[in-house]
C-alpha cells in the first residue's frame, strides 16, 4: 500500500518538475540568454601573493606600516574602520607613545559630549578609541559623495570574493573602459567591481602620493596598493598569526595522538589478546563441506 | 541488552559496587559503550561515523555555550559582539571558527552516517524507528544551523532568515500567518533574532536528548554490519569496548585532523564572504545562498519554475520538505528482503546514481539560479525522487539479489571483510571450504 502511494506521489512529483523543465527548455530553445556587458567584462582579481598566504604565512610589520600610512593618508578621508581600535596598533610594531601620538594627531575627533554643559562636542582621540568615521551619519556620508556610501573598510578583506587580492585588483584596476560602453555620470569603470562602475574615484592617483620612511620600497601605485590591501587583512583578521600557529601546536599534538591511537587500535584488534573466529562447529571446514555438499545436492544456491 | 552473552557489569572497587546498588550509571554506560555491547565483529569504517556525530555535538556544545557568553542577541549590536568575539575575546577566533567549522564537519559526519544507511540498508527491520529517530535528530539539527547562521546578523544571515521563512508563506490561507508568527513582524527583526537565539541555545540539548532515544533504539536489535545477516553465535560479535572504542577513537583523530585543517587554515573557506557585511534591509544581496550543507535541498526548492495545478513556489516548498520527509517511509517503500546493497546487484547501480544526483543538486543550490543550471537541476530533482518514490519500490519487487553468506563468522573466515577483527585459522584451510 505503502508502495503504491508512493509511486502515485513520486510520479506527481515527477510531472511537475518535468512541467517545468518543458517551459524552461521552450524559453531556453526559443530564446536563449544573452550574455550581459557584465558577465563578458567582468574580470576575477588577480593572484598576488601575500606574505601571509598559507599554513606558515606571517604579517610582515614593515607592510603593515605602510598600509596604515597609506590607509591614514588616503582611504581615511572617505572610509571608516570602527571594528579597529587604536590601541590595536600595538600589534602591527608602534610603540605605546606612538600609537598615543597617532591617537591623538588623528584628523577626525571622537564624538563627546562637554562634560561642564553636556553640549555636544568632539575630542581627541585616545588609543581606546576604534578609528572615528568621516562622516558624522550615513546622509552626511551620501551628501559628500554624490550620494554612494564609502563602505567600512575594517573587514573589506574577507567580505569581498578574492579578499585582499580583490582590493588590491580593483586599486589598480581602474581604466578606460572598451569602446561603445557608456559609463554613467559621477561612476568610474572598473572591471573587477561586479558591475562595472565604481563610484570610487581612482584613489592612488601618483607615484610617490604618499612618502614612505627611508628604507622602504619606492611608494610606486602598484607597491602602495599592495601595502594597505595587506593592512586591510590584518584589520580584518588581527589575529592571523597566532592562528597558524596554534594550528602548527594543534596538529602535531592530533598526529602524535592519532598515531597513538591507531597503534592501540592495531594491538587490540591483532595483538596476541585478540578475540579471534574459531571455525569449531558449523563453521568447522569438514562441517562446512558437509552443508556445501548437501546444498549442491538440494540445488540451492550459495 | 541485545544479546544473551552480553557481559555482566561486575564491579570490582568497593566504591563502585556501593555507586551500582544506589545509583547503577557505570552499569549503563558499560551496556551502552563498554564491554557489555556486543558487535557485529565485520564492521567496516562507515560504521564510525554515528560516534564522529556524537563528537561533533559535544564541540558545538562545548563552544557554543562559551560564545553565548560573549554574544549579544540585539539587532543594533549582534554583528559587532561577534567581532567583539574575533578580536577582543581571549581565543575568541578560536571558538567561532571551531563553532562555524564545527557546524559544516556535523553535517558532513551525518550525511556519510545516513548514506551508510541508505547503502547497508539500515533502516529496515528491526531497526525502522533507529531511523526514523535519525532523520527527527537531522530535521533538529538543519533548524539549528539555520538559526544559528541567523545569529551574526550579517547580510547573508538576514536574507537567508527572510527567504527561508518566506517558503513558510507560500502554504495556502494560514501561510502568511504562520511567516509573520515565526519572524515575530512582517521582516526580519529584533524578535526575530532574540527567538532564534533563544531556540538555537534549546535545540541542541533536545537533540542530546533524542540521540539518547536513537542508541537506546539500536541496543534493542543490536548494530546493524555490511553483510546485513543478523547475529547468530557469541563468535559473531566482539565487546565493544575495547575493540570499537580503539576504532573509533583512532578514526575520531584522522578527523579531527581534518577538521582543524579548516579551523586553523581555512576558517571562511565554507562562509560566504557576504556575511561579513552586515545585515541591510535595504540593499538585497545580488546572490543569496544557504549554507553548503542546504545546497541540495535549495537547488530542489528553486527547480519548481512552472505552475502545474498548484503555484510552481508552493510545488518548490512541498518538495523540499518531501524530499527529507519521504524518507520517513523509505522502511516500507524499500521492502527487499536484503538489507545489505552488496548483495543487491541493481540495487547498486541507481545508489551510484544517487550519490551523483546529490551532489550534483548541492552544486547547482550553490549556483545562481541562471540557464542551464536550473533546467539541470530540474532533471537530478526529478531523479531524487523517482528513485525513492519509483525504483525503490519497483525494484523491490523485481530485484534478484546474490547469496547471503551463512554467517558473520563465515563472512570473516571467507575473507570477505578485510577490516574485520581477524579469524584464526590455525589447523583450518578455509579455501578448500
Amino acid at each position: 500500500m505503502v508502495r503504491v502511494l508512493g509511486i502515485f506521489v513520486g510520479l506527481g512529483f515527477v510531472a511537475a518538475v518535468a512541467w517545468s523543465l518543458l517551459w524552461g527548455l521552450v524559453a531556453y530553445v526559443g530564446n536563449p540568454p544573452e550574455q550581459t556587458a557584465e558577465a563578458r567584462l567582468h574580470e576575477h582579481p588577480r593572484h598576488i601573493a601575500y606574505s601571509f598566504d598559507g599554513p606558515f604565512g606571517r604579517f610582515d610589520e614593515q607592510q603593515l606600516q605602510r598600509g596604515f600610512q597609506v590607509f591614514k593618508e588616503v582611504c581615511s578621508a572617505c572610509h571608516s574602520m570602527s571594528q579597529v581600535a587604536f590601541r590595536d596598533l600595538r600589534q602591527i610594531g608602534y610603540s605605546e607613545a606612538e600609537v598615543r601620538a597617532i591617537a591623538d594627531q588623528w584628523q577626525i575627533q571622537v564624538p563627546s559630549i562637554n562634560p561642564d554643559t553636556g553640549e555636544a562636542t568632539t575630542r581627541k582621540a585616545i588609543p581606546a578609541d576604534r578609528f572615528p568615521s568621516p562622516y558624522a551619519n550615513e546622509v552626511m556620508a551620501r551628501a559628500a559623495n554624490n550620494n554612494a556610501l564609502p563602505p567600512d573598510l575594517s573587514l573589506m578583506a574577507k567580505a569581498r570574493e578574492g579578499g585582499p587580492a580583490y582590493i588590491e585588483s580593483l586599486l589598480t584596476g581602474y581604466h578606460n573602459p572598451p569602446a561603445g560602453f557608456q559609463v554613467p555620470a559621477n561612476l568610474h569603470y572598473n572591471p573587477y567591481f561586479p558591475n562595472l562602475n565604481l563610484a570610487m574615484p581612482p584613489p592612488l592617483v601618483a607615484d610617490g602620493q604618499v612618502t614612505y620612511a627611508p628604507g622602504n620600497p619606492a611608494p610606486t601605485r602598484a607597491q602602495m596598493a599592495h601595502d594597505v590591501s595587506a593592512f586591510l587583512m590584518w584589520a580584518a583578521e588581527p589575529n592571523l598569526q597566532s592562528r597558524h600557529r596554534a594550528g602548527m601546536v594543534v596538529l602535531i599534538f592530533l598526529i602524535f595522538a592519532t598515531i597513538l591511537g591507531y597503534l592501540a587500535y592495531q594491538n587490540v584488534w591483532h595483538g596476541p589478546g585478540s578475540r579471534r573466529v574459531r571455525p569449531t562447529g558449523a563453521l568447522d571446514p569438514e562441517n562446512m563441506a558437509r552443508t556445501a555438499e548437501a546444498k549442491r545436492d538440494a540445488g540451492v544456491a550459495g | 541488552m541485545s544479546f544473551p552473552w552480553a557481559e555482566e557489569y561486575k564491579p570490582k572497587h568497593p566504591l563502585m559496587r556501593w555507586l551500582d546498588d544506589r545509583l547503577p550509571l557505570p552499569r549503563l554506560a558499560y551496556g551502552a559503550l563498554g564491554g557489555g555491547y556486543p558487535v557485529p565483529r565485520n564492521l567496516n569504517y562507515m560504521w564510525n561515523f554515528g560516534v564522529l556525530a556524537g563528537l561533533a555535538l559535544v564541540l558545538q556544545l562545548a563552544t557554543g555555550i562559551v560564545l553565548a557568553m560573549h554574544y549579544n542577541s540585539n539587532a543594533d549590536t549582534a554583528f559587532n559582539s561577534v567581532e567583539h568575539i574575533m578580536r577582543d575575546v581571549n581565543q575568541g577566533w578560536f571558538l567561532r571558527y571551531a563553532h562555524a567549522n564545527g557546524a559544516s564537519f556535523f553535517f558532513i559526519v551525518t550525511y556519510l552516517h545516513i548514506f551508510r544507511g541508505l547503502y547497508y540498508g539500515s533502516y529496515k527491520a528491526p531497526r525502522e524507528m533507529v531511523w526514523m529517530l535519525g532523520l527527527v535528530i537531522f530535521l533538529l539539527m538543519m533548524a539549528t544551523a539555520f538559526m544559528g547562521y541567523v545569529l551574526p546578523w550579517g547580510q547573508m544571515s538576514f536574507w537567508a532568515a527572510k527567504v527561508i521563512t518566506g517558503l513558510f508563506g507560500a502554504i495556502p490561507v494560514v501561510g502568511e500567518p504562520i511567516q509573520h508568527w515565526l519572524l515575530g513582524g512582517f521582516a526580519p527583526d529584533q524578535p526575530t533574532l532574540t527567538r532564534f537565539f533563544s531556540l538555537h541555545y534549546l535545540l541542541p540539548f533536545v537533540i542530546a536528548g533524542v540521540i539518547i532515544l536513537h542508541i537506546w533504539a539500536i541496543h534493542i536489535p543490536g548494530s546493524g554490519n555490511p553483510t546485513g545477516v543478523d547475529v547468530k553465535t557469541p563468535q559473531d560479535t566482539v565487546p565493544f569496548h575495547p575493540y570499537y572504542t580503539a576504532k573509533d577513537g583512532w578514526f575520531a583523530g584522522l578527523w579531527m585532523i581534518l577538521l582543524a585543517i579548516l579551523v586553523f587554515y581555512l576558517p571562511n573557506y565554507l562562509g560566504h564572504p557576504v556575511n561579513y557585511v552586515p545585515a541591510n534591509p535595504l540593499s538585497t544581496p545580488s546572490h543569496i545562498v544557504p549554507e553548503w550543507y542546504f545546497w541540495p535541498f535549495y537547488a530542489i526548492l528553486r527547480a519548481f519554475t512552472s505552475d502545474f495545478i498548484l503555484p510552481a513556489k508552493l510545488w518548490g516548498v512541498l518538495a523540499m520538505f518531501s524530499s527529507i520527509l519521504l524518507l520517513f517511509f523509505l522502511p516500507w517503500l524499500d521492502k527487499s528482503p536484503v538489507r545489505s546493497g552488496a548483495y543487491r546487484p541493481m540495487f547498486r547501480i541507481f545508489f551510484v546514481v544517487l550519490i551523483i544526483d546529490v551532489l550534483v543538486l548541492g552544486w547547482l543550490g550553490g549556483l545562481p539560479a541562471e540557464e542551464p543550471y536550473v533546467m539541470l537541476s530540474q532533471v537530478a530533482t526529478a531523479y531524487y525522487f523517482a528513485h525513492f518514490l519509483i525504483i525503490l519500490p519497483i525494484l523491490s519487487m523485481v530485484e534478484r539479489t546474490k547469496p547471503l553468506p551463512y554467517s558473520i563468522s563465515e563472512s570473516v573466515l571467507h575473507g570477505e571483510a578485510a577490516e574485520a577483527a581477524p579469524a584464526d585459522l590455525t589447523g583450518a584451510s578455509p579455501a578448500q571450504v
